[in-house]
């Protein structure tokens, strides 16, 4: 194993113990949006999708790149909309009583 | 190090804490939105960064550019007019599908990593977990959505068969590593695709919610090994945090209907949303029409509303805020009772009486709730079924040991629900036949309606 996978495996457990530790605290009323937040986070796969373009030539390469930056924009692009558009709904209201 | 390097890496560093930040303020909803509103901006920058480093290496090729921009422009308007159209309702299987698009972009980046630099651990897990989240999440969006039916799909040798694409991949795996080329990892990728398939498709409507977390965390943990292979530490840390939280949710979940999670994936359990055939106990139920549910809810003191998917299904929650806030207007004091896994995602019966305007100061959590149970004049079940049974509290039964709302401990029971078809357990609720229980049926809406319009006319 050398020094560089090493830092990225200890950043892998470290980032998942932190998840653990932040997550555990949310309360239930906001699981569907945390949830749907966590789905956008993982939308961070677009910049894996922009790194593969760096290699890419040839059809194959090309097609590979463009179906690839297509699911995770989507990923990205939805899933803070639709988290936010859920957010909105959980504003405190005075008016009401 | 150069500069350059050091500024992305800092910029990287600066990302990957926001997206803590942003998860952390998910704790309470006066944040939350805050909070997403954060992690989004970081992942602008963290896209911008990225960017840069690609137009300085220079290398990227004019038609790989063109790939780039045709895919992030087709993605983003897809995703932009779903996020915005789609309804509350359908909030689980668009969360479903926005993941199994993640999960299937792992895969496709772990399809490059092996032809570029062959194989290795991570490229294996990245293109075997995000094949089965892709094929997974897309089976579970169809099962949500009613495209496929939502009952386990079993047929004769369906484990065996689950068996069988599992060995393969174990086998197709070893085979990559012992100089097996593409053959072998075509062989992993669609073994791992068709187990996705035959993982989900047993799995029954009501063990959704637990499901959608699982293929959650498996995204995560795909981007996470994507991370890896690319040496990219943003895509490792917000990988690692989803799967963190997806595997936490999961967890939840499955205590929440004490359930193992082996259990739930084994799949088989419960029925499909339809309504199903009447039950034996149609005898001894006491039916109540709109006036009399009107008149027990305008005199009493003390309201819990018990909400569950039949409101969701009928979109009913607008109605259901109606009467609430007409009885609290009347000096009621009215609660929701809202159990973990009420709807097809966790919190998703939340998200509902949210958009209809219930300030979460008047949701009350399962203990809550039932600790104020003996002193509730009714408990007001709309759509619920498995969650309010108190088979439950024997053992013995196919709902034994998992947490309930206690509804039948309230002075007086109304119960609004289609028939007196069963829930997903496929068993009866002996809520229905107790003895200070009445049943109202008709769908969750038009009985809403008409109990709210009952209440301003008798009693106005």
């Amino acid at each position: 194993m050398n020094a560089l996978l090493f830092t990225d495996l200890s950043v892998f457990v470290l980032s998942l113990l932190l998840g653990f530790e932040v997550i555990g605290r949310v309360p239930t009323t906001l699981h569907t949006p945390l949830m749907s937040a966590a789905n956008a986070v993982h939308g961070i796969v677009l910049a894996g999708a922009l790194l593969i373009a760096l290699t890419a030539d040839g059809v194959l390469g090309y097609a590979l790149v463009f179906v690839t930056a297509a699911f995770a924009a989507m990923n990205v692009v939805g899933g803070y909309v639709v988290t936010d558009r859920m957010l909105e709904m959980f504003r405190p209201r005075k008016d009401t009583r | 190090m150069t500069t350059f390097d050091l500024v992305i890496r800092l910029t990287y560093l600066a990302v990957a804490t926001c997206f803590v930040l942003g998860l952390h303020l998910m704790n309470s909803p006066a944040t939350a939105r805050r909070g997403n509103t954060l992690s989004a901006a970081a992942m602008t920058v963290a896209l911008l960064a990225t960017a840069v480093v690609l137009v300085r290496t220079g290398t990227v090729r004019p038609w790989a550019w063109a790939a780039l921009a045709a895919g992030a422009a087709l993605g983003s308007a897809a995703g932009l007019l779903l996020a915005r159209r789609v309804p509350m309702t359908a909030m689980p299987q668009l969360v479903s599908l926005f993941n199994a698009v993640g999960g299937g972009a792992a895969a496709l980046i772990g399809v490059h990593d092996h032809a570029r630099h062959g194989a290795s651990l991570p490229v294996v897990l990245e293109v075997l977990i995000g094949a089965v989240t892709f094929t997974g999440s897309l089976i579970a969006a169809g099962k949500l959505q009613g495209v496929l039916p939502g009952r386990p799909l079993l047929f004769p040798g369906a484990r065996l068969l689950t068996g069988a694409l599992a060995l393969t991949m174990v086998t197709a795996s070893i085979l990559l590593f012992t100089g097996g080329g593409d053959a072998a990892f075509v062989v992993l990728a669609v073994a791992a695709a068709a187990f996705g398939i035959s993982m989900v498709a047993p799995i029954g409507g009501a063990d959704m919610p637990v499901v959608i977390s699982l293929l959650n965390a498996f995204t995560g943990t795909a981007v996470a090994m994507a991370g890896f292979t690319l040496g990219n530490s943003v895509l490792i840390t917000a990988g690692a945090l989803v799967g963190a939280s997806g595997a936490i949710l999961t967890k939840l979940m499955a205590d929440a209907m004490n359930r193992s999670l082996t259990a739930i994936v084994a799949g088989g359990f419960g029925g499909g949303d339809g309504p199903a055939e009447a039950a034996s106990a149609q005898g001894r139920v006491r039916s109540l029409s709109a006036d009399d549910a009107a008149i027990q809810l305008a005199y009493a003191a003390d309201v819990v509303v018990i909400p569950g998917y039949g409101l969701a299904a009928a979109q009913a929650q607008h109605q259901l805020h109606e009467l609430a806030e007409l009885l609290r207007q009347r000096g009621a004091r009215v609660r929701y009772a809202v159990h973990p896994v009420a709807g097809r995602m966790p919190g998703h019966m939340n998200v509902l009486l949210a958009e209809a305007g219930v300030p979460y100061e008047q949701l009350a959590d399962l203990d809550e709730a039932n600790a104020a149970m003996p002193r509730t004049d009714v408990a007001l079940v709309v759509g619920a079924n498995d969650v309010v049974n108190p088979a439950a509290r024997r053992p013995g039964t196919a709902v034994s040991g998992m947490p309930i709302i206690d509804a039948d401990r309230a002075k007086s029971v109304i119960v609004i629900k289609r028939s007196m078809g069963h829930g997903y357990a496929g068993i009866d609720n002996e809520l229905y036949t107790g003895p200070r229980t009445g049943m109202y049926f008709a769908d969750a809406r038009r009985a809403l309606s008409e109990i709210t319009a009952a209440v301003k006319t008798l009693v106005g």
